[in-house]
């Protein structure tokens, strides 16, 4: 029997007991593929052992390649390409170049830093969301446990959810 | 909670005693140097007077007075800023910016006297508020000055002094109801000093938003009397600020060395970190709006200014030191999330910020003042030593008398779990 594209799902009442639930199947060797909940839970990134995100670092290269071609860009074309006198001032001056480079580097830094997280994220257009469970918007979390991602199989891995305090133990597998 | 009070060692105070000992041979030997070295009386052009070694030891004297008092002044706002907005995280720190309060009434004191002597004390006629010489508004007169005589309504001593004086009694007196408020929740507890405090808070917001900008034009502006900017209010506060956050920022790490402030986590620096990051940012922003109108617009009247800074031997290096140390430095050191949460991080930035927005204030005052005979010494040094060395100690005088966490805080459990 394969076990590609199946998962465990256990569904929950409270927060607190996700918490201690996720600690508790990670000690046991368990690997989590994701965790829903209707709101965030305190501490949750720290207990599924989430490395730090990595966006700051493509927001800020986002927003250095944003400050470079904004300076390029306002450098060749009023020192060079196109010159024009603006307040008797020099063609190629840096003060007056200031607001479009901070504007420039905000916006690609920005734009780059949502671009990322979809990609990041498989956040596209016409993409077929897996919801484990309906209720994860209104009263319910929800565990995922990828049965391909462990090597204990189904029953086992229902077991330990199971004795973690989980209302439900299912079984889910999309299309 | 820790009942625990901070400890104002004989250590301590020696050390501090030492500083000061220390800084006033620092200024002995620089004044011995400027008044022997060959350059101890030469013509000034710009200010008009004979230049004398104790005229930059008056200029020290005012530089010093307004930066210290202004970091005293952040931490009677940021403590004001906290109860406005109701913000729990800070509870636990509250009592450092508190302590920063104690220093007011010195400055009071010290700023009347430092009035007195930088414009009346000084050896040939030395006035470092150009306005207070009198030939300027004798109409007809060899010296007569038609734009300042225009200013006379606002810039003339009898008003000033009444502002100098009702500054500081506000500020004191709302200080005091601040700290005596918080030190009776100390003892009956309850939410009721809590909202009293928010009251007195926002009216102390309210009045420093307005006192803090005419302090600047009185204090720091009228310095070059002809010369005016609009945003000259807010980048004196700006200034003012970013040095306090980063003097009380220093302290509690200082404090948190010595072993007080046990519960104080990383997240907590996080947030001071934050404030220090963004209020560069915003000191950057509003001297880049003063500067950039300015350049543009290029009216003579205006960019003197810039000119007797930038065209100039003394003070062009200061100019850009300025923006390395006050902006780009910080900017680019505090911009990870790892150099808010580590001490080590905000200990360079911190003390580098201080030593920035000292020349800052430097590059205000002095040029106006001393013209070609300014310069960066012993003297500059050592009065700066000497006045942190005062500061720290009042500050840490004011701490050691009330418990250094307050007691019944409301907001202490939401502090103490605070998770960023």
């Amino acid at each position: 029997m394969t076990t590609e594209n199946k998962y465990i799902v256990g569904v929950y009442g409270d927060d607190d007991l996700v918490l201690k639930a996720v600690k508790n199947i990670r000690a046991a060797g368990i690997k989590i593929h994701e965790v829903f909940s209707p709101f965030p839970i305190h501490g949750i990134d720290d207990a599924l052992g989430y490395k730090r995100s990595r966006l700051p670092k493509a927001a800020f290269m986002f927003g250095a390649l944003g400050l470079t071609l904004a300076l390029t860009m306002q450098f060749w074309m009023m020192g060079y390409d196109w010159q024009m006198i603006i307040g008797g001032k020099n063609f190629a001056s840096l003060p007056p170049f200031i607001p479009v480079s901070f504007e420039l580097t905000v916006l690609l830094s920005a734009l780059g830093m949502v671009g990322t997280f979809m990609v990041a994220s498989d956040l596209k257009p016409y993409r077929k969301p897996k919801i484990f469970d309906i209720r994860i918007t209104d009263d319910k979390h929800v565990i995922a446990i990828d049965l391909a991602d462990n090597k204990l199989n189904k029953q086992e891995i229902s077991k330990i959810v199971a004795q973690t305090g989980a209302e439900e133990v299912n079984e889910k597998s999309f299309e | 909670m820790s009942e625990d009070k901070f400890v104002f060692t004989a250590d301590s105070q020696k050390k501090l005693l030492i500083a000061k000992l220390a800084a006033i041979v620092l200024v002995v030997v620089g004044i011995l140097i400027v008044a022997f070295g060959g350059h101890g009386h030469e013509e000034s052009e710009a200010v008009g007077h004979h230049y004398h070694w104790l005229h930059r030891v008056w200029v020290n004297l005012w530089i010093n007075n307004i930066y210290f008092l202004g970091i005293s002044l952040t931490g009677v706002l940021f403590l004001a800023i906290q109860y406005a907005s109701q913000a729990g995280w800070s509870a636990y720190i509250k009592r450092i910016p508190e302590a920063f309060g104690g220093w007011l009434i010195f400055a009071f004191g010290l700023t009347l006297v430092s009035f007195g002597l930088v414009n009346f004390a000084g050896p040939n006629h030395f006035h470092l508020f150009h306005w207070l010489d009198h030939s300027l508004y004798v109409e007809g007169g060899e010296n007569y000055d038609a734009v300042i005589a225009g200013k006379q309504g606002y810039l003339n001593l009898t008003f000033f002094l009444i502002r100098m004086v009702a500054y500081f009694i506000l500020w004191i007196m709302m200080f005091r109801f601040i700290r005596n408020e918080s030190l009776k929740e100390d003892s009956f507890g309850g939410d009721g000093h809590w909202r009293k405090l928010r009251v007195y808070s926002t009216i102390f917001i309210i009045l420093f938003a307005i006192t803090s900008s005419t302090a600047a034009w009185d204090w720091v502006l009228s310095v070059d009397t002809h010369w005016f900017s609009t945003m000259f209010g807010w980048y004196v506060f700006s200034s003012w600020f970013v040095a306090g956050l980063s003097a009380m920022t220093l302290i509690i790490i200082w404090l948190r060395e010595q072993g007080y402030l046990m519960q104080l986590s990383s997240s907590h620096l996080h947030d001071l970190g934050k404030y220090i990051f963004a209020f560069s940012i915003f000191w950057a922003y509003i001297w880049f709006s003063q500067f950039l109108l300015i350049y543009y617009a290029n009216i003579p009247e205006e960019t003197i200014y810039f000119v007797e800074r930038l065209k100039s031997g003394q003070y062009a290096w200061v100019f850009f030191i300025n923006i390395l140390l006050n902006f780009i430095f910080p900017f680019l050191v505090l911009m990870t999330r790892d150099s808010k949460r580590h001490t080590i991080f905000l200990k360079i930035v911190c003390s580098v910020i201080l030593v920035g927005h000292w020349f800052d204030f430097y590059l205000m005052i002095t040029p106006g003042t001393l013209g070609e005979n300014g310069g960066v010494g012993f003297i500059e040094i050592g009065m700066a030593a000497l006045f942190a060395a005062g500061f720290i100690f009042v500050v840490l005088r004011t701490l050691a008398k009330a418990p250094l966490v307050a007691q019944n805080h409301p907001m202490m459990e939401e502090s103490l779990h605070h998770h960023i």
